[in-house]
């Protein structure tokens, strides 16, 4: 008989699945769809701040050939979506950024419903626009939002320990304000939806790229006041996502309402001008940091004051607080915190959630500050971040209790691979050499949730597995694919119990009619959430699978095990039968049974009271990145040359898609640092396009040497961690630290573009 | 409306004979008109070469084309580039290295590379990232495009 030996998947460079249909052209995403009868939708935006609707008169849009329906306010009930649900669809009273919606037209073609937009006349009153969030806070401001007379949206309270206690011991006190500025997704595909509704059965369906499809047909099912039953939501394949499509956002009921009004399938899709617009941003911030150490290194207390700007209305970015006090409480170990945050109305634009989630920002100042403290006790800035990094088996003041951690694994790895100590000190040595040109190495750690993030009571993912009499597998999973690589890591991780190639493997994924709740795409936890599902159901499968053919093979099922498609004997690999004849041999006999199972995993993690604390993830993902850079101080212009990253990933699954990861977020965040920024002059936006808001191209891309630390989590999908945001966090504060070691001159406002850095090397403002 | 103009080309090596409007941009025309959707509109500006295509085996932002100007002229899409077998090293050379992720700019990175090998069969790393560089990229941080590339013209550096 034949034997099979024992075989792994993971670890392994496994090609993305849709990755052969993706290069053929062939992949159809929601902008490259069309529906019979399929009309145009389109937006009319807003060109003021802030002011109020004094007449709109559509009358004309009406009357021109081609157009089915103008909607204002007026015809559409009022319920606010958002956050805060401060979010008109279509704004009827005032207008408060300039993105906001006031009408919409479904038409035959583009051309049509431009041209019907350009005819809606709309009067205004101009009110006093607020662009500074101090000066929205100030008695006596305009108000925003009338339910909120103070202007402020949110507040986030945190504390450990007594700060005041922590100053009292501590030799050093650093004190800084940092300045966060706006950036911007910019998902290749634009924004996009296809609303189609059936008014004899009352059934609507959604063609939409959301990250979060179960809670999204919530949030349909409120704002349009239908029975949830009725909502379908199908997610065509996603142009990226990066947090961007984790709220429901006024161009998607207003595509609904367009198709209700039309009785046609109503397609809306941005323009890229719009997508800058239009879109949520990640959210600025202005972060006062006040910390302090002992003069042998140890920290003493953290006072965290943050103030952000809402915007004209409240997304997801308004509730970064949440994320921040995680890095400020429980990167490294600090006895006290206190911790306030404000997320302040203004008439800018609003920010949603963006990869990292805060963490970008909050990393941003405290990894500095680390720097700082260092430098003012004459410590080496490694020994001081290993002295007081967590370690496995710590709690943290916030409660969140680390089973596994390589933080310290990641900083000497980090530091070893790129030469960070002896560097770092000839950098500084160069600092007063006469070349225009200096080198910097700096180096920033985080820490992010790893295991999801338990922000809602559940925070689960179902799953359904099925068998055909072919052994080939339909994996049915409530986890979205968003071009991250998800289903080819669940289906890794379900072929590894079953013993089965990947090529047995087909993924269900896009439509809330068919597949199992999931929270959805957000905090890293796909991977973690999804795939610990997905084995659960697997080895339901196998179990049932293994205690059938013991009674074939006259084996108890520990004998047993599924290797390359067939039983075999665990022992010595002897093939007992092949997979596929056992199965047929199930659903033909007199038991008539099928091998389909299900699977609900909710992860052991708590739901934070009031007091945010609590192990709000069921593990934690570490990493230090050092970066290195060469600064011409002629000319401002920093290069990003290396970046040595080590990530704490719990177990590498699939080596290509992680390494992928964190490529990809390297990049994402060199962009953030160096050249990416949004310019708003009193409200509007001046470069919506590529040409003036500049991405990372191949070119720029620097050296990139990466390590994977793996600390095998004890609850992790086979030891693994989630590391989707990880790597675009350290990355603007390992680069000015960098620009610090280079020139002596700490960058405390992003971004570094040439004319920043300039400014701040000549002491200019 | 804008006047209608009837144009024929060849399209991934068939005749097309179609009446479009005078204002249309190639890059609409494609997809619109034709259904073929494989070309992408990423900025409609040139500036991020979603759209790129091949015209008489030039690189060209579709969107800053217009319909008109294909008349005459041989146009190669994904899609076209897709179904010569030649262009499977290519192609292979995109999934085994990692190269794809959302997959959106996918189908411009895989024209440009297409154009960029028949100039250069064995190009260097710094070819392949000039060569690139027109073409944005938000998920992968382009390394392993540029491997891919690199790969699939037989070179590793």
């Amino acid at each position: 008989m034949a034997v099979i030996a024992k075989d792994s998947l993971i670890g392994r460079r496994i090609p993305k699945m849709d990755a052969p249909e993706k290069t053929a052209g062939k992949t159809r995403y929601v902008q490259d769809m069309k529906l019979p009868g399929q009309l145009v939708g389109m937006i009319l935006r807003t060109d003021r701040v802030h002011a109020r609707i004094k007449r709109i008169d559509t009358s004309r849009a009406q009357a021109l050939p081609g157009v089915h329906a103008v909607l204002t306010a007026a015809d559409i009930p009022q319920k606010p979506i958002g956050v805060n649900k401060d979010n008109p669809p279509l704004k009827g009273d005032k207008v408060r950024c300039i993105r906001d919606e006031i009408a919409a037209v479904a038409a035959e073609s583009e051309e049509i419903a431009k041209a019907a937009l350009k005819l809606i006349e709309v009067e205004y009153e101009d009110l006093p626009g607020l662009f500074d969030p101090t000066q929205a806070m100030q008695p006596g401001a305009p108000v925003i939002q009338e339910a909120k007379p103070n202007n402020i949206a949110m507040v986030f309270d945190y504390a450990h320990g007594d700060v005041g206690a922590g100053e009292a011991e501590s030799d050093v006190v650093v004190e800084d304000e940092f300045y966060l500025h706006y950036v911007t997704h910019c998902c290749m595909g634009v924004s996009g939806v296809i609303a189609d509704f059936e008014p004899t059965s009352g059934n609507l369906t959604i063609y939409s790229n959301t990250q979060v499809p179960f809670l999204h047909k919530r949030e349909f099912s409120e704002v349009l006041g239908m029975d949830p039953g009725r909502i379908r939501i199908i997610q065509p394949p996603i142009g990226g996502g990066f947090g961007s499509k984790l709220d429901i956002y006024p161009f998607e009921p207003i595509a609904v309402y367009l198709a209700k009004a039309t009785r046609r399938p109503v397609k809306l899709v941005f323009s890229r001008e719009e997508e800058f617009i239009a879109s949520p941003t990640r959210q600025p911030a202005i972060v006062k940091l006040r910390s302090g150490c002992k003069k042998d290194g140890t920290l003493t207390f953290r006072t965290v004051d943050i103030l952000l700007d809402n915007g004209g209305y409240t997304s997801w970015g308004a509730t970064i607080p949440f994320v921040m006090m995680q890095t400020f409480s429980s990167l490294y170990r600090v006895p006290h915190c206190l911790y306030h945050t404000k997320a302040v109305y203004t008439n800018n634009p609003y920010a949603g959630s963006f990869r990292g989630y805060g963490n970008l920002q909050a990393t941003f100042a405290v990894e500095q500050q680390i720097d700082k403290m260092a430098e003012a006790i004459g410590m080496d800035n490694l020994a001081f971040r290993l002295k007081n990094a967590q370690a496995p088996g710590e709690v943290t003041g916030q409660g969140m209790v680390f089973k596994s951690c390589g933080f310290k694994e990641c900083l000497t790895t980090a530091a070893e691979r790129s030469g960070y100590v002896q560097k770092f000190s000839a950098n500084a040595a160069n600092r007063s050499k006469p070349s225009a040109r200096k080198r910097g190495i700096g180096m920033a750690s985080m820490l992010h949730v790893g295991g999801g993030a338990k922000i809602y009571p559940s925070d689960g993912c179902g799953t359904i597995l099925k068998l055909d009499d072919f052994a080939h597998v339909t994996l049915i999973t409530g986890a979205s694919e968003i071009g991250q690589g998800s289903e080819t890591v669940l289906s890794q991780l379900v072929c590894e119990e079953l013993g089965l190639p990947m090529s047995a493997v087909t993924v269900v994924n896009n439509d809330t009619e068919i597949t199992p709740w999931d929270v959805g795409v957000h905090a890293s936890r796909t991977t973690f959430i999804a795939g610990n599902s997905a084995i659960g159901a697997a080895r339901k499968a196998k179990e049932k699978i293994l205690a059938l053919a013991s009674k074939v093979a006259n084996l108890t099922p520990e004998q047993l095990d599924m290797r390359g498609g067939c039983i075999v004997r665990a022992e010595d690999g002897e093939v007992v039968m092949p997979l596929p004849k056992l199965l047929r041999s199930l659903h033909f006999s007199d038991k008539a049974e099928l091998v389909m199972t299900t699977n609900y995993y909710e992860p052991p993690s708590v739901h934070q009271g009031k007091d945010f604390k609590g192990d709000v993830s069921a593990t934690y993902a570490w990493a230090t990145q050092v970066c290195e850079v060469e600064v011409d101080t002629d000319t401002g212009i920093v290069k990003l040359l290396k970046v040595t990253a080590a990530h704490d990933v719990g177990r590498v699954l699939n080596r290509l898609g992680l390494e992928g990861q964190i490529e990809g977020g390297i990049v994402m965040g060199q962009g953030y640092a160096l050249s990416e920024d949004m310019v708003f002059k009193q409200g509007k936006l001046l470069n919506p396009a590529f040409r003036d808001y500049k991405l990372m191209t191949a070119p720029e891309v620097p050296e990139m040497d990466i390590s994977f630390i793996e600390s095998m989590d004890g609850e992790g999908p086979q030891g693994a961690k989630g590391v989707g945001e990880a790597p675009a966090i350290c990355m603007a504060a390992a680069i000015a630290n960098a620009i610090y070691n280079a020139t002596g001159v700490r960058m405390t406002n992003l971004p570094f573009t040439p004319e920043n850095v300039y400014r701040a090397l000549k002491g200019a403002s | 409306m804008s006047l209608a103009v009837e144009i024929a080309f060849k399209l991934n090596g068939s005749p097309v004979r179609v009446s479009i409007p005078a204002t249309m941009t190639a890059l609409s025309m494609l997809r619109d008109q034709l259904n073929v959707t494989g070309t992408k509109y990423g900025c409609g500006e040139g500036e991020c070469g979603a759209c790129t295509i091949l015209v008489d085996g030039l690189s060209v932002n579709s969107c800053l084309m217009f319909a008109v100007e294909c008349d005459g002229r041989e146009l190669t899409t994904v899609e076209g580039v897709a179904a010569n077998p030649v262009n499977d090293r290519l192609r292979d050379a995109l999934v085994e290295h990692g190269g794809v992720q959302c997959g959106f700019c996918t189908p411009g990175m895989v024209v440009q590379s297409k154009w960029l090998l028949d100039k250069h069969p064995h190009p260097d790393r710094h070819q392949v990232e000039r060569g690139l560089e027109g073409n944005l990229c938000r998920c992968t941080g382009y390394k392993k495009i540029v491997d891919a590339v690199c790969g699939a013209g037989g070179s590793n550096e």
